[in-house]
């Protein structure tokens, strides 16, 4: 397990190198987007209409951020349940997503489109949204503001905290951490 | 009769919906803790030393603890002897927690309508459940409760045949399901008995209680003491990478049940358990 470095927006290529179980600090932009703007961005890819940003090799944070306090670029900002967005994650991933950043277990659909289109999933540590927080530089709504902690933001990161649970190869840190640690009776 | 007017309740639950946001339990950061000396995972220590931290920034600049700031559920007592002025106290609670939510910058997580889903903007409607008791005290639980180990919960009508064992397969069989997605550590709630409703309302009300009390009940403080240990022998662990620590607690109440009834509810409460009283 390694501790590395990354940078977004990351190629195919560069993605690949990442196995599950590393710890990776990511500097650059990440979009934000959690159940209510995940239907949204599925149903414009549906309609064959164009996102709201350029989602090819780019990461999205599956967060709904507590509202800034005055003076503050965010609010408390940790990963939500993951699965929820199981149902759409596919068809971002076809159209070049490169990352993806929650907590909890995805289903096999998704970890095949991951395989499939050399895409990771990232753990953040579920609850430290006030740590998390601190490597949020910058926060801008760019979609849906009518949903409120839902609305798709650009973050500008720097050294953000997180552990790849899924890398491109098929690997699993849940199925794999679990099953090292097990005591059966 | 003692009086209490509906003011006095409205700032206090405005005031306990920060406090519980903001502040941490002590024993949860106990639990945390106690978890570090036993965890050999050395990812499950960093986790831990990153909530330990992420405590006490929360703490210092009074920032919320989690992000989901939770539905707010309320464990009401109110004394029989005591009359509550100035309007009704449903209203009062619901007024604090939108008051609180709102000042405190906090997340409104609840949509007005389950299938509609349009947010209600301030955290309203609360959750709660109100017992008279005797006395003239009113005796206010809060919790915030986060949907993300709310919806690993479950429920199920067993069989009275399916007795004590069949009741600890269902449990572990709950927590192996949920794994990494209720944010372990966790505290895993039981409801054992009564009927479906009571049961649900059983392993929620076991969260109110502080991580290492155990049941006054001698049998269930064991079988709490058991399934601890079991649970902590699946290897899930902190954020489920892998772990000694996967739960911090078990908590159990139990009531009567129906001659054809054994109705088991698990409720599971992330490590964020955040929670306040109040006694006015
Ligand atoms: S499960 Fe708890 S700690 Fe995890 S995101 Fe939800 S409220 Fe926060």
């Amino acid at each position: 397990m390694a501790t590395v470095k990354v940078t977004t927006p990351i190629s195919p290529e560069e993605i690949a190198k990442l196995k599950a179980g590393d710890q990776v600090f990511i500097t650059g932009v990440i979009y934000t987007a959690r159940d209510a703007a995940h239907k949204r961005l599925v149903e414009l890819v549906e309609q064959g209409k164009e996102l709201p940003f350029d989602i090819k090799d780019q990461f999205i944070y599956f967060v709904g951020p507590t509202p800034a306090k005055p003076g503050k670029v965010i609010g408390s900002a940790g990963p939500t349940t993951s699965y929820r967005m199981d149902k759409y994650s596919p068809t971002l991933l076809d159209l070049g997503l490169r990352g993806m950043i929650g907590k909890g277990s995805r289903n096999q659909e998704v970890k095949n489109s991951m395989v499939k289109n050399k895409a990771i999933y990232m753990a953040a540590v579920g609850g430290a949204a006030a740590l998390i927080a601190r490597s949020i530089k910058e926060a801008e709504v760019i979609a849906y503001e009518d949903l409120g902690p839902e609305a798709i933001r650009r973050l500008q990161v720097e050294d953000f905290p997180v552990i790849v649970v899924n890398d491109t190869h098929g690997n699993d840190l849940y199925e794999q951490g679990a099953a090292k640690y097990e005591i059966v009776d | 009769m003692r009086e209490l007017h509906v003011d006095k309740i409205i700032d206090t639950v405005e005031k306990m919906v920060q406090d519980g946001n903001f502040d941490l339990g002590r024993d949860v950061e106990n639990a945390f803790r106690k978890a570090l000396s036993t965890e050999e995972s050395e990812q499950g220590r960093d986790v831990l030393n990153q909530l330990l931290e992420n405590v006490d920034i929360a703490r210092r600049e009074r920032v919320p603890i989690c992000q989901d700031t939770g539905f707010a559920v309320f464990l009401v007592e109110l004394g029989q002897d005591l009359h509550i002025v100035g309007g009704g106290l449903n209203d009062a609670i619901n007024e604090g927690v939108r008051r609180g939510y709102k000042n405190g910058y906090l997340r409104k997580s609840i949509v007005g309508h389950p299938l509609e889903r349009i947010n209600t903007g301030d955290n309203t409607p609360a959750i709660i459940h109100i017992d008279i008791v005797e006395g003239d005290q009113l005796k206010m639980h809060f919790a915030a409760k986060g949907g993300g180990s709310e919806n690993m919960s479950f429920l199920k009508m067993m069989k009275p045949s399916d007795g004590v064992e069949g009741v600890k397969d269902f449990i572990l069989e709950c927590v192996k399901t949920a794994g990494p997605n209720p944010c372990p550590p966790i505290v895993v709630g039981v409801g054992i008995g009564g009927t479906f409703e009571k049961a649900a309302y059983l392993a929620k009300k076991s969260l109110f209680r502080e991580i290492g009390t155990r049941s006054e009940k001698e049998d269930i403080a064991q079988l709490e003491e058991e399934l601890l240990e079991k649970v902590n022998k699946l290897g899930i662990g902190p954020q489920g990478f892998g772990g000694r620590t996967t739960a911090l607690d078990v908590h159990i109440e139990i009531y009567p049940a129906h001659i054809a009834s054994l109705p088991v509810a698990v409720n599971i409460n992330c490590h964020a358990g955040r929670h306040k009283e109040a006694v006015l």
